[in-house]
């Protein structure tokens, strides 16, 4: 398996880790050739999370925009209510099989988290989940899911108490309980062969949509729009597409309060090559490699790095990178749960609000494909300030 | 000669185990770091390492990361940091070796940093989150000057620790235990069948480190390595006392007591 993408990705990991991820990597490869874990990924996924999602025709929002055809991927409609479980699906089962009874995962807004506490408790696993300590306050409902859903949550305290700090804590209580614990990594990132397993495991929503598409239309979209975080469902959506060299692909990142303040998380607009969390991507980081403080208003999107493979994918022109605002999020979110009856999460607001800037532009015949990736419940909190409406 | 190799060199012939110890560039200023290096080396300390302060040390516990982010608030940077070193090697001859995670080296440019690390007077670097498979480009970039690159073995490391090793010039840090670093009541590791693989692929001094935080671990543990490493215990005494210097003189030379007494 190669460890890298272009020269993106590798092993940036104190050695104790280095054994854990070579037998991570040789089980992963030994588990995706073995049919009955194959047929055991793809169970859980249709009786417990409810796969295929629906590629939905958007036809409201198609019609008020006046161009395009959009069309929506449910990814909402997972258990959940967001991509996330596909991943943990794959994960924990490759933890069962690597007899591992303890499992650990870091989480922003708290849909990791509560997606890997939930297929733990279906799996009987003892599950913590490490948070920041600014993201717990920010996030109370998801709190109170995992630890319903018995696992315990741990507030992260160093650094700027975010994502990004829970993820420095989970690897370094994976150091310390690297023979027992198995780090079920929430996104396309970390060292390898994290991205790849990842991607791996959801790369199923592209796969859905391809036939899905050809069903609908005939033919591939034109455009494929998710929102970049650390990346995962957006190279979930991507990854079948890559070949399909007619369609574009562009990954829209969260501009925050807009570039020029600094107060954003878009990687590629203010970043630039380095390392973090044990992978060579783009950074946003000083001129001596200190990791920036990021912002977004969605937590989702909150992260001062990127997977190594977008970082290639950009580096080779195969997928573009834009950005939008919380303004253009909040107002993308309101127009899909007026017009569409869906209320999307705030992160995936940022894949709508871009299909809304380039719609109108494009002519009828054209299709784009938007992955709404999660629901918005988690959202209504930050949603009802915003709309100054006191619940 | 690198004044690493000499110092160990020297400590063999007198038969005596090394003292390496460590503190952040920076905390709670530049100007404590290089008073701090000379109380360490009154103190008895044979070597001294200078962590780079980082944002994410991954590999560090509560008292690393926590003074990490007390030198940066302090807004200590690189430049800084090598002229404390120029400093202070203008007045002794201890070997010094910077502790640094890899993004601090790569942002600033690995080839600038070797070149102002050698112009300090730096003897060698530990780079934390560099395991062989990402070390290469920075071994070319070392070849030919005097800095040793340090490797680290762990306890889990077993089959890779022969590849490990072979590319060591001076001495192999042996971490102690799964973890990260941070002051500990005991170690726990079967240390002895560990030191023992280590010493069967190279006849290189071994220090051994993490959790190294007092006199009697220090007492249990030196007849398994030819050094120990001490960090996070005296990174604390700085941070908790005002007379630190006088507190990290005497705590030093405590531990470099027990390595002497047979």
């Amino acid at each position: 398996m190669n460890g890298r993408f272009g020269k993106f990705g590798g092993q940036y990991v104190p050695e104790t880790l280095m054994n854990a991820l070579m037998d991570l990597e040789e089980e992963f490869e030994k588990a995706m050739s073995d049919k009955s874990f194959i047929d055991e990924y793809r169970y859980y996924l249709k009786e417990y999370s409810g796969r295929p999602t629906p590629l939905y025709f958007a036809e409201n929002l198609t019609k008020a925009l006046g161009g395009a055809k959009i069309y929506l991927k449910r990814e909402d409609l997972n258990h959940t209510g967001a991509h996330k479980i596909n991943n943990v699906i794959g994960q924990v089962l490759l933890a069962k099989r690597m007899g591992k009874r303890r499992i650990i995962a870091e989480t922003g807004a708290g849909q990791h988290g509560v997606a890997t506490a939930t297929v733990a408790a279906k799996f009987g696993l003892e599950c913590e989940i490490f948070m920041g300590y600014e993201d717990i306050q920010r996030q109370s409902l998801n709190v109170f899911k995992m630890k319903l859903l018995g696992a315990s949550v741990r507030s992260v305290e160093s650094g700027t108490k975010t994502l990004k700090d829970a993820v420095n804590e989970a690897i370094r209580d994976w150091v310390t309980n690297v023979d027992t614990t198995f780090y079920v990594m929430g996104s396309v990132v970390g060292p390898h062969p994290y991205p790849t397993i990842v991607r791996d495991f959801q790369r199923v929503i592209g796969d859905e949509t391809k036939s899905q598409i050809l069903e609908k239309e005939g033919r591939y979209p034109d455009y494929v729009i998710a929102c970049v975080g650390g990346g995962s469902n957006s190279m979930g959506i991507f990854f079948p597409f890559i070949e399909e060299k007619e369609v574009a692909l562009i990954g829209v990142e969260a501009g925050g309060k807009g570039i020029e303040s600094g107060k954003h998380a878009a990687t590629f607009q203010g970043g630039s090559i380095g390392v973090i969390h044990g992978m060579m991507t783009y950074v946003l980081q000083d001129d001596e490699g200190q990791i920036l403080p990021v912002y977004s208003i969605s937590a989702g999107l909150d992260y001062p790095g990127v997977g190594p493979e977008h970082a290639y994918l950009k580096e080779s022109g195969r997928a573009k990178y834009v950005y939008a605002t919380d303004e253009e999020a909040v107002e993308a979110f309101m127009a899909l749960s007026k017009l569409e009856g869906i209320i999307p999460a705030l992160e995936s607001a940022h894949a709508i609000a871009y299909a809304m800037k380039i719609a109108p532009e494009m002519g009828k015949d054209k299709t784009i494909v938007v992955n709404l990736s999660g629901r918005g419940d988690k959202d209504i909190d930050i949603m009802s300030k915003i709309m100054k409406v006191e619940l | 000669m690198n004044r690493i190799k000499k110092k160990f060199d020297l400590l063999k012939s007198r038969n005596e185990k090394a003292l390496i110890t460590f503190i952040t560039a920076g905390d709670p200023d530049i100007k404590t770091t290089e008073d701090m290096i000379f109380a360490m080396e009154d103190g008895g300390a044979d070597i001294v390492e200078i962590g780079i302060p980082y944002s994410d040390p991954l590999a560090d516990g509560p008292v690393i990361q926590n003074s990490s982010a007390r030198s940066l608030k302090n807004g200590t940077k690189i430049k800084d940091i090598m002229n404390c070193i120029k400093d202070v090697r203008s007045k002794s001859d201890i070997p010094l070796v910077f502790l640094a995670y890899y993004n601090s080296l790569f942002k600033y440019g690995i080839e600038r940093f070797i070149s102002e690390s050698l112009m300090a007077g730096i003897d060698g670097f530990i780079i934390p989150d560099l395991p062989i498979e990402e070390r290469e480009e920075l071994v070319c970039k070392l070849n030919g000057t005097n800095i040793s690159l340090i490797p680290l073995v762990a306890p889990t490391s077993k089959e890779r620790i022969k590849r490990i090793v072979e590319s060591a010039d001076t001495f192999v840090y042996c971490v102690s235990l799964n973890g990260v670093t941070g002051m500990r009541e005991k170690i726990s590791t079967d240390l002895k069948a560990y030191m023992e693989t280590v010493k069967q692929f190279t006849t290189l001094p071994r220090a051994l480190g993490f959790g190294i935080s007092n006199p009697s671990i220090v007492k249990n543990v030196k007849d398994l390595c030819e050094g120990v490493v001490v960090g996070s215990a005296i990174v604390d005494l700085i941070s908790k006392n005002a007379d630190r210097g006088r507190k990290v003189k005497e705590f030093v030379s405590e531990m470099k007591g027990v390595l002497l007494n047979e």
